[in-house]
């Protein structure tokens, strides 16, 4: 149980991630990240503000503007796909999976990048997916299929079937849009407790600052086209959030640490 | 495990399907011919009449293989493409595929004697099938490329359609500046008849099929992770470019190849896919894949039984009887499950 956060894991220096080939469109720009191994990280900004782009980017999906990438000190391009998906595993929204998957059958598929070419599972495979399915409180839905789950039951499924990955680094789309209060409080919770307990460097986008304030050890904001990487407190310190959002409307009190209505 | 046995029970029940259909599809024609007559040819007896002997090898045998290929290619095309595509909708006919078999085999019959090139090709109906295939090979390109771009599932069926009218106006144009003769080969063709199938053509037809269908298993645990949509695929470690470029090959090499043989068969690819999700409740193409194969052979057998209109002396040409078969089925299941899912 290693609970202090220790080497880096994922890195990257003068990042810059956006769209097009030819005219480049840059989002975020000169991005200096460093995440360690065994914290939980957020990332916030406003829609639009690029916290998607710039984790696709790091998942391999996009190719970055500019800039580079290290995994675990080796630049991000020298892995293929096969080798990283034994390091970074995602969880990504508003993919159209099939729903006819059960649920066990979806967690089984966190596997395929350790299985042969049929695709079967060994022994230490079903005790990674058992794993991973009681680390989510999945058990009595294992039989499920996806179509019967709530977006809560869901989010899980999907966050077991990266546990199941069983990789260093687990990068998170917005996992608790969709969810009530309780169950996005369960969601964080349950993300801390798998940094902390499986030494694994979480990243995750989301909207609830105010949720994650207290819960995450760092957080990476994205504001102005650029990202600022600190602890929480720091953050406030510094009064990052104060014009985190445009125009007067809202403020953030650090004294309450949340964002109120003018 | 429980849902082991219970496939192992349902995969017997379709091999055994098979086995019966087959006999009956061989039995069963035109003319009548007792069943212990049939069994003696089969067992190479020659004391039985020449007449009824041709009949059952020159003809019903290859036709009842050719029902099996036909059956179970189009149905693992379908299975491919729905998971490829994302969308229950997909199979070869609904995205055109046929159509650009189609037209390849019409720019062949029809354009290729304008450019003399059809003695050319002709040699063991090679030309039929490489038309087909390039056809298909074509179409499903086009239609890859535009779904990469448009990730609506409802255009891409609306482009599967617009080739089905595109190949119906290149061929009347086609039509008419081509002699009668070849114009009505090509109609024939297009009714879709697995009976015009000689053992030479029927060879083809199984090295393309084996091929396409070897193509497919090699495929199969990139297909599952295919399931979860090509973003989770790719951080699976799948090489999404390799992946649709075997289906690609695969399915243009099993549509293409049977549509040039059989000629377009409409909603095999479509329907069997769907009902044995359905029957084996499963999502895993190790057993989709099997599944499909052995449920096409089925439905097609059966088809083409209900085709032959046994007794009588006409045949219904095998295209109407799957279309007046698998249409219903597809509305069915729609209504049944409200939602289709891939």
């Amino acid at each position: 149980m290693n609970s202090t956060p220790s080497h880096s894991i994922l890195s990257t220096k003068k990042l810059a991630v956006g769209y097009g080939k030819a005219e480049k469109e840059t989002v975020v720009n000169a991005i200096n990240l460093d995440l360690k191994a065994g914290s939980f990280v957020t990332m916030v900004g406003i829609n639009g503000s690029g916290k998607s782009t710039l984790l696709r980017t790091l998942a391999g999906l996009q190719e970055p503007l500019e800039g580079e990438m290290y995994l675990e000190g080796k630049p991000l391009n020298t892995f293929d796909s096969e080798t990283r998906s034994l390091k970074i595993s995602v969880v990504l929204t508003g993919q159209l999976i099939s729903k006819n998957l059960t649920v066990l059958e979806l967690v089984s598929l966190g596997r395929q990048p350790y299985t042969n070419w049929l695709g079967k599972l060994t022994e230490e495979d079903k005790t990674e997916i058992q794993k991973a399915i009681i680390a989510t409180e999945l058990v009595s839905l294992k039989n499920k299929p996806c179509y019967a789950l709530s977006d809560g039951q869901l989010q899980r499924a999907l966050i077991a079937r990266a546990l199941a990955q069983n990789t260093e680094v687990i990068l998170l789309d917005e996992p608790t849009t969709h969810l009530d209060l309780h169950h996005k409080a369960s969601i964080f919770s349950l993300l801390k407790k798998i940094a902390k307990q499986q030494n694994k460097t979480i990243l995750c986008t989301t909207h609830d600052i105010e949720l994650v304030l207290s819960l995450c050890d760092e957080m990476i904001v994205l504001h102005q086209n650029t990202a600022i990487q600190n602890t929480p407190e720091a953050l406030i310190e510094q009064g990052i959030f104060d014009n985190l959002f445009p125009g007067t409307n809202i403020y953030f009190d650090s004294q309450s640490r949340r964002f109120l209505i003018r | 495990m429980k849902t082991s046995r219970n496939h192992s029970l349902k995969f017997t029940l379709l091999g055994g399907g098979i086995l019966i259909l087959l006999l009956l599809n061989i039995a069963l024609g035109s003319v009548y011919i007792p069943f212990s007559a049939i069994i003696k040819v089969i067992f190479g007896d020659d004391s039985i009449r020449e007449a009824w002997t041709y009949i059952i090898l020159d003809y019903r045998i290859p036709k009842a293989l050719a029902a099996i290929m036909t059956g179970s290619g189009l149905a693992v095309a379908g299975l491919m493409m729905q998971t490829l595509f994302k969308n229950p909708l997909a199979g070869p006919f609904v995205l055109g595929i046929s159509s650009g078999a189609s037209l390849g085999v019409a720019f062949f019959f029809l354009g290729g004697s304008a450019l003399g090139l059809t003695a050319l090709l002709q040699v063991h109906g090679w030309g039929t099938i490489i038309a087909a295939s390039i056809g298909s090979f074509a179409v499903l390109s086009i239609v890859i490329i535009v779904a990469a771009r448009v990730r609506d599932a409802m255009a891409l069926l609306i482009i599967g359609l617009m080739f089905g009218s595109l190949t119906s106006a290149v061929v009347s144009i086609l039509a008419y500046f081509s002699p009668a003769e070849d114009l009505k080969r090509y109609m024939f063709w297009s009714f879709g008849s697995l009976g015009d199938i000689s053992w030479s053509a029927l060879g083809i037809l199984s090295l393309c099929y084996f091929i396409g269908i070897a193509l497919a298993f090699s495929i199969t645990k990139n297909l599952n992770s295919l399931l979860l949509g090509d973003h989770y695929a790719q951080t699976l470690g799948v090489s999404l470019q390799r992946s649709r470029f075997i289906i690609l090959i695969s399915t243009s090499i099993l549509a293409g190849s049977l549509t040039a043989f059989v000629g377009p068969i409409a909603f095999v690819g479509l329907a069997v896919p769907h009902l044995i999700r359905q029957w084996f409740t499963a999502s895993n193409h190790w057993t989709l894949l099997p599944a499909c194969i052995l449920g096409g052979a089925v439905l097609m057998l059966f088809c083409d039984i209900i085709s032959q209109l046994p007794g009588l002396p006409i045949t219904l040409p095998v295209n109407a009887i799957t279309s007046l078969i698998g249409a219903p089925i597809v509305i069915w299941l729609l209504i049944r499950k409200k939602k289709l899912l891939f």
